[in-house]
């Protein structure tokens, strides 16, 4: 017989991680037609290198899929093709095209319909073009309030909309995933994980992330009140003239020109898990697209945000 | 946590490596606002540090502005989103909160603790490991408590925190404390005879024997909360009982490899354990225990894992992998404890889909033997279950299942039903016991089968089943039916609404519970008149979709007819034989379909009739056409 305390010979991340992989195969096992949603930020390494133990030796059977908004940092674009071709994934890439005939973006239509347009009704078109029955999603329950009292499985109705008073019960490790066609279910595995499970496990498994989490001299300048890197010529001029080296990193990564830069000069694992530690502020504080309204998460959501 | 460890400055790769094998606690907090369950939480939050500078602002600002502290920080702001929530007419729910110290990571399910949030509290306990009832000392043990209590002890807790709060109001009075202890073991023991309970003084507001343990209660010896929550063991009777994993996945990258994954559900595993999958009962032996970072020499309850055997048995998704020595029961009716979850009361007779592990199956539910009120633990009558009401009752299943009694297993003894149509997530369930008769009841084979039976009489056996609303002529045609298979020498039965409820179903009335009972026992006495070879006619209003779909699916392929005397209400009502319409008008009849209870018509139904313009032997004749047409009749 086994002592009790045995559980406790899990580490916390152990049972994060075998939580995370049990949510996994209950989708591959019971949605036709699943996908996940790679966002190229930690998180997505994070979950990407779930998916790859939760099915080991098999590849995961599901594709990764891409909303590019076309203004994603350049390195972030590399970094996806790699590592997808690493993996041996399948990759899918989808882009608003009627946005980028437009020429929408986050410049000349502001971060709101910037984000609207090339994110939110992307994501929609895609979901409907590839008809996914359920989407896996990076988010945490720690992120912000109204994820912290989302489920694991989100339901969403056939136009893609959550009903916060429709949520089902999830009782032990078991999750009702029935659906009606043409509804689907956005499935979140990390949603027990913190900012700081996050950063430990990829320090523990040695999970590879984009460079742009780690400080270098990046040149950027100041728009809206917030440091933006200068990642291509689509700076406008007069702004891009303005542009200093400086000693930056990011903590989470978007479109270029709506993910603010901090000062740094944590170029590693363990000085960016430190510096966060003894930081002052909250993770999504540099997310422009928080700032725009109060409150704006739920409501986000409610329309078919992720 | 943050600033608390030096360690974070000076090291830290010792920090981390040390922080990697925190160890992680569940727990579920239960209580009112007016408890001070908020504050607590919020300070828990506040002293481990994890509240960011950018937050701990808007929460001074915030605490001037809407606090009931006056210039003193209100910690319940931090979690309260109930105010919030109420505005947005949002569901107030479980709401997961985080945070850690230098020795464990907490996850805190958070949920309101009126009994309309039962359900919610219930899927809060599910998965923790501890409880913490909040109560107010000036206060002491209410109503809540004994429901909090019940609840959290039902899911399986046996570690229960009782937070008397606000001690600082009582001036930390011992006696207060000891009175309010006294009473709650008074009635512990009816909960659960292995409960560990810590009392604990405290003023989560004056954060008194919160972290530390503080001077004001120097009659108490107990640990701080946080000391308690700290070093309490983590787990339960799961790794020491014997091994279980439900199968989730069959893992077949190539033909050369086949594994079983799944999340072990108790007990340890190593390669070379005989085991057994259920239900088939098939014998093997662990091969490897494979995971991407390499073979495991064992595995444990909790973990993730893909197994392989070293026979080639066809197991699937939903089988359970066991130890051969100690295998799991099997079988296909049990007695259960459900907590109901849907606004949508029970219907007993309904079948449900039901989960348990990585299998669904179907389930009839049948009536409970008793509720539980769950304020006073006493046992009430009931017919049916309503939202958040907790019963006792057995369920059938389609198929036999692998299971332990909840109580000793939560991961292989709790359930949930689904609703068919909905899809929703209506209750939650505790598996008690098989019931002896599931295993000990065979059928008894007969020599003369129901072919034999049928063909004696030179027909095909069937089941027609009349549907429409009251007065729409179902019994007028079965008549005008029955005539004429009776002049063709043909076997044929009439079950009448109106007569069986003077008879078998004497006790049922018209609610929607009773209706389905109604049709169920209808249903089986039809299917054994078809056994018997017989052409059956059956004459119900029979107003729900799912009971006629329940009552097609006990028949054999193709003996079910459904006939749909397609009559509009107002030609019924116009005609009301009986008298029954103008009496449901007045309210004199409660529950009359088509007027205050629904008629959900069939969609494709085998036959419809049209009776506006049509006799009733004009409509037999229609009929009598089809079952000639489909070889009813024939010789």
């Amino acid at each position: 017989m086994k002592d009790e305390t045995d559980l406790a010979k899990m580490t916390h991340l152990d049972r994060l991680e075998a939580e995370s992989l049990h949510i996994m195969r209950e989708v591959a096992s019971e949605c036709e037609n699943p996908v996940m949603l790679y966002s190229v930020g930690k998180d997505s390494a994070v979950m990407l290198h779930l998916a790859m133990k939760a099915f080991y030796p098999s590849r995961p059977p599901f594709p990764l899929m891409h909303v590019d908004t076309t203004w994603k940092f350049r390195e972030m674009i590399e970094f996806r093709d790699r590592k997808a071709a690493e993996m041996g994934m399948d990759l899918l890439v989808h882009v608003n095209e009627e946005g980028v005939r437009d020429g929408v973006g986050p410049f000349t239509h502001g971060s709101a319909m910037h984000t609207d347009i090339m994110k939110t009704a992307a994501l929609k078109q895609a979901l409907d073009k590839y008809k996914f029955d359920a989407a896996f999603g990076g988010a945490r329950r720690d992120e912000e309030k109204s994820r912290a009292k989302e489920r694991v499985f989100s339901f969403r109705s056939s136009e893609h909309r959550w009903d916060p008073k429709k949520q089902r019960p999830e009782p032990w490790n078991l999750y009702n995933t029935r659906i009606h066609p043409g509804e689907s279910v956005r499935v979140f595995p990390l949603s027990n994980w913190t900012e700081l499970d996050i950063w430990q496990y990829i320090r523990r498994e040695q999970i590879e992330i984009v460079p742009l989490y780690f400080a270098k001299e990046r040149p950027v300048v100041s728009w809206n009140g917030v440091d933006i890197m200068v990642d291509d010529d689509r700076v406008p001029e007069e702004l891009a003239k303005t542009a200093v080296m400086k000693s930056v990193r990011f903590r989470t990564l978007g479109c270029y020109p709506l993910t603010g830069a901090v000062e740094s000069t944590a170029a590693t694992l363990e000085e960016i898990i430190q510096e966060m530690l003894l930081t002052t502020t909250s993770e999504r504080q540099g997310r422009v697209i928080d700032a725009d309204q109060a409150a704006s998460m739920e409501k986000k959501k409610q329309e078919g945000y992720f | 946590m943050r600033l608390t460890d030096d360690l974070i400055g000076s090291d830290i790769g010792a920090y981390l490596q040390k922080h990697e094998n925190k160890s992680l606690l569940r727990f579920i907090t239960c209580g009112s606002v007016d408890d001070g369950k908020s504050t607590l939480i919020g300070r828990l939050l506040y002293d481990s540090k994890m509240i960011f500078e950018d937050q701990l602002a808007s929460l001074e600002a915030d605490s001037k502005r809407v606090g009931t502290q006056g210039e003193n920080i209100d910690f319940a702001l931090l979690v309260d989103g109930l105010a919030a929530e109420r505005e947005q007419g949002i569901t107030i729910d479980v709401a997961y909160r985080f945070f850690a110290t230098d020795k464990r990571k907490f996850i805190v399910a958070d949920t309101p603790g009126h009994e309309q949030y039962t359900r919610n509290m219930a899927t809060g306990a599910s998965t923790a490991d501890v409880a913490i009832l909040m109560i107010d000392a000036r206060k002491g043990i209410l109503t809540q408590t004994r429901r909090h209590s019940f609840i959290t002890t039902l899911l399986g807790i046996r570690r229960l925190v009782l937070a008397v709060n606000k001690m600082d109001l009582v001036d930390y009075k011992q006696q207060v404390f000891d009175d309010i202890v006294d009473d709650f073991y008074a009635f512990a023991d009816e909960l659960a005879t292995d409960l560990e309970v810590q009392p604990i003084p405290m003023s989560a507001l004056a954060g008194i024997n919160i972290t530390e343990r503080s001077n004001e209660t120097d009659w108490y010896d107990g640990p701080s909360l946080m000391e308690y929550l700290e070093t309490v063991p983590i787990g339960d009777k799961r790794l020491g009982a014997p091994f279980r994993m439900p199968v989730q996945w069959v893992n077949r990258p190539n033909l050369d490899f086949r594994g079983f994954s799944g999340q072990i559900a108790a007990g340890s595993i190593r390669p070379g354990d005989r085991v057994k999958t259920l239900p088939s009962g098939r014998q093997s032996t662990i091969g490897r225990i494979v995971t991407a970072t390499g073979d495991l020499d064992e595995a444990i309850a909790g973990q993730s894992v893909t197994l392989t055997l070293t026979d080639e048995i066809d197991s699937s998704r939903g089988d359970v992998i066991v130890s051969a020595d100690d295998p799991a029961e099997v079988s296909d009716q049990f007695q259960a404890r459900l907590l109901w979850m849907s606004d949508t009361p029970l219907l007993p007779g309904r079948r449900y889909l039901m989960k348990i592990g990585a299998k669904t199956v179907t389930a009839t539910i049948n009536a409970p033997k008793y509720g539980i009120d769950i304020n006073t633990l006493n046992d009430v009558s009931a017919r049916t279950l309503e939202l958040n009401q907790i019963g006792v009752t057995t369920l059938s299943l389609d198929q036999p299942i692998a299971f332990d009694p909840y109580d000793e297993n939560r991961e292989m003894g709790g359930f949930i039903l689904i609703d068919r149509q909905t899809n929703d997530t209506v209750a939650l369930g505790l598996i008690d016991f098989a019931l002896r008769r599931a295993s000990n009841i065979h059928w008894q084979a007969i020599d003369i089968d129901r072919s034999a039976l049928a063909e004696q009489k030179g027909q095909k056996p069937a089941v027609l089943w009349f549907t429409g609303l009251s007065g729409s002529g179902k019994s007028t045609i079965a008549n005008a039916l029955q005539k004429r298979l009776f002049a063709l020498g043909k076997h044929s039965f009439i079950l009448d609404g109106d007569n069986v409820r003077h008879g078998l179903n004497r006790d049922l009335g018209f609610t929607d519970a009773d209706r389905v009972e109604n049709i169920r026992r209808v249903s089986n006495v039809a299917r054994l008149m078809a056994d018997a070879g017989l052409i059956t006619l059956v004459s119900f209003i029979s107003p729900f979709r799912n009971e006629r779909q329940m009552a097609r699916g006990l028949m054999a392929d193709g003996e079910f007819v459904e006939i749909h005397v397609d009559t509009p209400l107002g030609v019924a009502e116009s005609r009301d034989v009986k008298g029954l319409y103008k009496k449901a008008r007045a309210g004199e009849i409660k529950n009359f379909t088509g007027i205050d209870s629904p008629y959900e018509p069939p969609l494709n139904p085998e036959v419809r009739i049209n009776t506006v313009g049509q006799s009733p032997e004009d409509a037999a004749e229609e009929i009598l056409g089809y079952l000639q047409e489909k070889g009813f009749l024939s010789d």
